[in-house]
This record gives C-alpha cells, structure tokens and sequence, in this order.
C-alpha cells in the first residue's frame, strides 16, 4: 500500500494514552491503539444491538424502527430488555464508541506532533449528544427522556419535545444555535465558492494564489479573513452551533418548565419601564 | 469615539445578560413529569415538583356544607319569587344558599344579592346574574356531563373561588388606540399580552373563537385534511390565530401542547390523546356559556361590569381550570350538591343550547377513543 510522504514519520511507536506498545500497530491504513479497539468493541455491539432491536419490533422499514427509551417510570434505574433495556445499552454503547474514537484521534494527534483541533471539534458533536442523552435525562430524573432511535421516531420526539414549551422558537440558546448553525453554511458556501473559483481557472489560465482570494472578498465586501482565519471562523462557528444546541435543550425541563414566549417576561421586568 | 461606542455597547450586552439571567424566574430539579404518549414520543408534562405542590395547594375544593335536614316543605312553595331550585326542599335551598355565599360573597353576605328588608326582591342585578348563573351550572352539570364535565361537575366555586368576580374572566381586547403614527396599525398581534402566553400570537383569538356560539365547527382547523392541495388552502394568519387559542388552552389548563397532540400530525384525531374530545367539547361548552349565558346579561351588568367596547364579561378556559388540567385538583364537587346537578330549565326560559353533536365530517373527533393515541410508528 502507498504511503504518503510523511506516513514513515508518523508511523512510530508511542504517543498511546492507554496500553502502552500493546495496541501501538496498524492493520493495512488503519491506527489501531487502545480506543480502536474499544471503538470495534462498542460499535459492533451497539449495531448489532440495534438489529436485534429491529428484529423485535414490527417493522423493517427503514424510516420506521424504532427503538424507544423506556418510561418515565423507570427513572433512572434499568428497564426490561424489551421496554427500553436495549435502548439504554445502546446509549451507553454509543457514549462508549463515540469517546473512544476522539480518544483515538488523540493518540494519532500525538504521534503526528499536531494541536488537538480534530479531537476537539469531535468532542463538542460527543457533548451534544451526550447532552441529550444523558445530562438531560438524568437532570429530569428519568431516561425515558432521551431521544428514540429511529429515523422518522427521533423527528417525533424533537417536534413533540419543542411543543412542549409551547413555541420552541422563543428559547434564546436556540435562537443562537441556529443563528451559528446558518452562518456556517454560510461562511462555507462562501470559502467553497472561493476555493473551487481559484482552482479551476479558466482555459490558459493558472491556478491562482490567495492574494487573488483575499483581493476578491476585499472588493466584493470589503475585507477577507484570510487562509487560515477561515478555517479558525469556521470551525469556531460550527463548534458554536453545537455548543447552544446542547445548551438550548439542556435548558428545557431542568431550568424551564414552562411556554418559551413567557421566559421574554425578563425584558418587560427590566427596572426601567417595569 | 469608536472606544467610546465599543465600551458602551460590551457594557449594555453586560447588563442585558445579567438582567436576562436575573430577572428571569427559573424553574430547577427536582421535575414531576407525566407522560401521556407511547415512550419516546416525548409527550409529557413537564412541571416541577415543587410547582405541583404549589398548584395543588391552590386549587382545593371547598370543603361541602353538611348535609341539610330530611324535610318536605319545597322552596317554591314556602319562599317567593323562587324560580329556579322551587323544587328543592326549603333546607336544601338555605344550605345551597350559605354555600354560595361561601364560594362567591363570602365578605359581603347574603346582602351582595339580597335585599334584606325582603329577600323576594330582585332590585339587585347580582341576584339577577346569579339566578342565570344557577340554571348555567345545573345546564354544565347536566347536559355537559358526559361531554365535558363529567363526574366532577362544576359549583360556583369552580369560577369564582370566594370572589364575586372570578378572577380569570376577560373581554374583548380592543387593542391600543394609536391613531396614527408609524404603528396606527398592529393587525391585533405582536404586544407580549398574557392571553398568548407573551408570544407575537394574535392576541384577541378568544373573541371570535370562543364568544361566538353560531361558528363555523370548522374554524380552528388549519391544517388541510388532503396531502395535496385542493383549494387554496388557509392563511398563515389563520395558523397563528389558532395557535394564540391553543397557547391559551396549554395555558389555560396548565398543559403543553401535547397533553391533546401528539405534534407530529396535530390534526390527525387518531394519534392524539382522548383528552383533545374533551377540549374539543370544551371549545363549544365555553361558546355556549358565553353565547347563551352570559351575553344575554349584557343589559343586566351596569357599565363598570362591562369591558372597554360594552361586552359581557366572558369565560374561557382558565375561569374554571386555573392552570390545572382538572379544574380544583378533579374534586367531585356536584357530589353533594344535586340539586346543581340536574337542568330546571323550562321551554320559556332562554332555550339553553343542547352540546352541539361533533359533525360528521372528518375534521372532527370520534367518540371518545378507549385506548390512548397509538405510538408513533413501529413501538416495540
């Protein structure tokens, strides 16, 4: 298999968080380490949980399964496999693959001698879903309150979830998350826009270099963040929109129980026109 | 300059947060969450415990007089100008009486009705309202029983919880008088009013959907009943004037949205809970009390009982509920009064509207369904 010009370099020994040399080899392209195969562990059995939880319920269509956390009478304790055991092992199954493999991305991040962007990034989509999974629902007193698995199912749940602080579009930490969540499709629709016009110049042309990039956003409105800039933008806007959409549902049921519009009380409270 | 407008602007965010924050009456853990829809479907009702306790507190009944002394002589014949409850025994009678002084004047006293030199009189317009009032609630006890009311039934209390004035009526709302200006108009919406829970919502729903008892049933519906288009379908200010309604309802009986739907097809009667028939009851009862109750009193009131466009002073919801889902925690409160619980009324008083029968017509609801709302798809 072909190796890239720095692949020799990285390929060495150390950088492990956990078991030392044990791990510390590579099948075909792939890192193994530690965390790959707690990664393997947990997201084979994971799946193979949800297939059998597929195979327990009435359907096979895909829109359909559906693998529902138990009730709310449960709490927090352990429900029947069937009544949403499974769903419960297979959060922490998930929980378990997820983190692993940020882990993982540590140790290559290690041996590569670079900054831990990568793991970070992934750390904040990790914290999203851990937040609804499980901050939330052990905040509220019950697992039931987690998300079904299912791909039309997990849509009920968020719509129904929403309606139940009236107008969900009133929650201040949802207004900002998608507020980032929209800038950056807009940021990269307009680096990629950049990118592809500057590589694929016309016929007799070449290539052209970021000074050509920077001058067209300097013109077009009045300032370019530059190569770099775009990518700490980007990343900072994306990673912002995750963070809000965990705060803003963390927010619902443990430290507001009521209609969204009614939390804009606190601005018609303002000592100044109360 | 450009330092100036910086440091002005970080500190006004400063102090908006902090004032977002502070000012902001947050709830916290311990939750009593009831679910009311196939788990996961996230169809619960998220209160705190705390607030439970707090509500229920709130919201006792009144404990019920003792019982009156057996005895034969009948109100109408011993009493004059008695024309509601002449049936009833005189000791019946005086103990219903002491009570709904309890449940509606109790600082005043019989004298808030009666004029005491000669209690026959009927000079006073409260003794006027009440007795319409009495045949309204033996109207909800009865007829209204198996579609709204039920068991529980309601009293004077159930309203008026120990005022003359129950304290969640409401009239029209005019609106701001503006008669010009860049705001002349406001399309009745976008003032935060209480009515719509503080949204942008349509904030007057309430006149035309629960004032008018001779509305078309269909009204309220916004969602189309096809999955494609027929016609033209309804506008986008007709959706939010239904949701400002729905935001009173949740409001109203301390509810979400999905007490009654499950959201993820709000009109579809065979996926929402059995509690949306009632509500849907609910709807025409309050436009029956209103239409046929309390606008007929409109030249009985004197002025300062009417709103600001000379309008009765009208129920919804909330007037019995009080922000639970049953009204004074779902004590059986016409138990012990059952002479509250069956309809005097007579071919010449008001013709009192029998409960409209749910049409035909799909938009409607079944009878009432005996199992909850099925899950969304594929429970296991």
């Amino acid at each position: 298999m072909a190796m890239l010009s720095f692949e020799r370099k990285y390929r060495i020994r150390g950088g492990t968080l956990v078991g030392g040399d044990l791990f510390d080899f590579w099948v075909g392209p792939f890192y193994v380490g530690f965390f790959g195969v707690t990664t393997l562990f947990f997201s084979v059995l994971g799946t193979a949980l949800i297939i059998y939880g597929a195979a327990l319920g009435p359907t096979w269509n895909i829109w359909q399964i559906n693998i529902a956390p138990p009730d709310l009478k449960y709490g927090l304790a352990l429900a029947p496999l069937q009544e949403g055991g499974l769903w419960q092992i297979i959060t922490f199954c998930a929980v378990g693959a997820f983190s692993s493999w940020a882990l993982r991305e540590v140790e290559i991040c290690r041996k590569l001698g670079i900054g831990y962007h990568v793991p970070f990034a992934f750390s904040v989509a990790i914290l999203a879903y851990v937040t609804l999974v499980v901050v939330r629902p052990l905040l509220m007193g019950a697992w039931g309150h987690g998300f079904p698995y299912g791909i039309l199912s997990h849509l009920d749940w968020v719509s129904n979830t929403g309606y139940q602080y009236l107008h969900f579009h009133y929650n201040p930490a949802h207004m900002l998350a998608v507020t980032f969540f929209f800038t950056t499709t807009l940021a990269l629709s307009l680096h990629g826009s950049l990118i592809l016009s500057s590589t694929n110049p016309g016929k007799g042309e070449v290539v052209k270099t970021p000074e050509h990039e920077d001058t067209f956003f300097r013109d077009t409105i009045g300032y370019s963040i530059g190569t770099l800039g775009i990518h700490r933008l980007g990343l900072f806007l994306a990673l912002s929109a995750g963070f809000w959409s965990a705060v803003c549902i963390v927010i619902s049921g443990p430290i507001w129980t009521r209609g969204w519009p009614e939390w804009w009380g606190w601005w018609l409270n303002l000592p100044v026109w109360r | 300059m450009k330092i100036f407008f910086t440091v002005l602007g970080a500190a006004v965010a400063f102090f908006l947060t902090v004032a977002m924050i502070g000012l902001t009456d947050w709830d916290r853990p311990p939750l009593a969450v009831q679910q009311n829809g196939y788990r996961g479907t996230a169809m619960a009702q998220v209160h705190t415990r705390e607030a439970v306790a707090e509500k229920k507190e709130a919201n006792l009944a009144p404990a019920p007089a003792d019982p009156a002394e057996p005895g034969d002589d009948l109100a109408g014949t011993t009493y004059e100008n008695v024309q509601v409850l002449k049936n009833v025994s005189v000791n019946e009678f005086n103990r219903l009486m002491v009570s709904m002084t309890e449940w509606v004047s109790p600082e005043q006293g019989c004298t808030y009705c009666h004029n005491t030199e000669n209690m026959a009189d009927d000079s006073l317009y409260q003794k006027k309202v009440a007795r319409r009032m009495l045949q309204m609630t033996q109207h909800l006890n009865s007829d209204w029983k198996d579609k709204h009311t039920g068991g529980a039934g309601v009293t004077c209390y159930t309203c008026h919880r120990g005022q003359p004035v129950p304290a969640n009526i409401w009239f029209t709302d005019p609106g701001p008088n503006r008669p010009g200006g860049f705001t002349a108009r406001n399309n009745g919406q976008n003032l935060a009013k209480s009515s719509v829970g503080l949204a942008s919502l349509p904030y007057d729903t309430l006149t035309e959907y629960l004032a008018d008892k001779t509305i078309d049933n269909n009204v309220i519906r916004v969602n189309s009943t096809t999955a494609l288009p027929t016609t033209k379908g309804k506008p986008i200010q007709d959706a939010e004037k239904t949701y400002g309604l729905m935001i009173h309802m949740s409001e109203g009986l301390g509810v979400n949205c999905t007490f009654c739907h499950n959201t993820r097809a709000i009109s579809n009667w065979s996926q929402s809970t059995p509690q949306r028939t009632t509500a849907w009851h609910g709807i025409r009862m309050v436009r029956d009390i209103n239409g046929n109750y309390l606008e007929p009193l409109t030249s009985t009131f004197p002025p300062n009982r009417l709103g600001a466009l000379g309008d009765v002073p009208k129920v919804n919801c909330t007037t019995c509920h009080n922000g639970q889902s049953k009204p004074l925690n779902g004590a059986h409160v016409v138990d012990a009064y059952p002479e509250l619980a069956k309809s005097t009324e007579t071919a010449s008083a008001t013709p009192p509207a029998t409960p409209a029968d749910p049409p035909t017509m799909p938009a409607n609801p079944p009878t009432m369904p005996a199992t909850p709302a099925q899950p969304a798809p594929a429970p296991q």
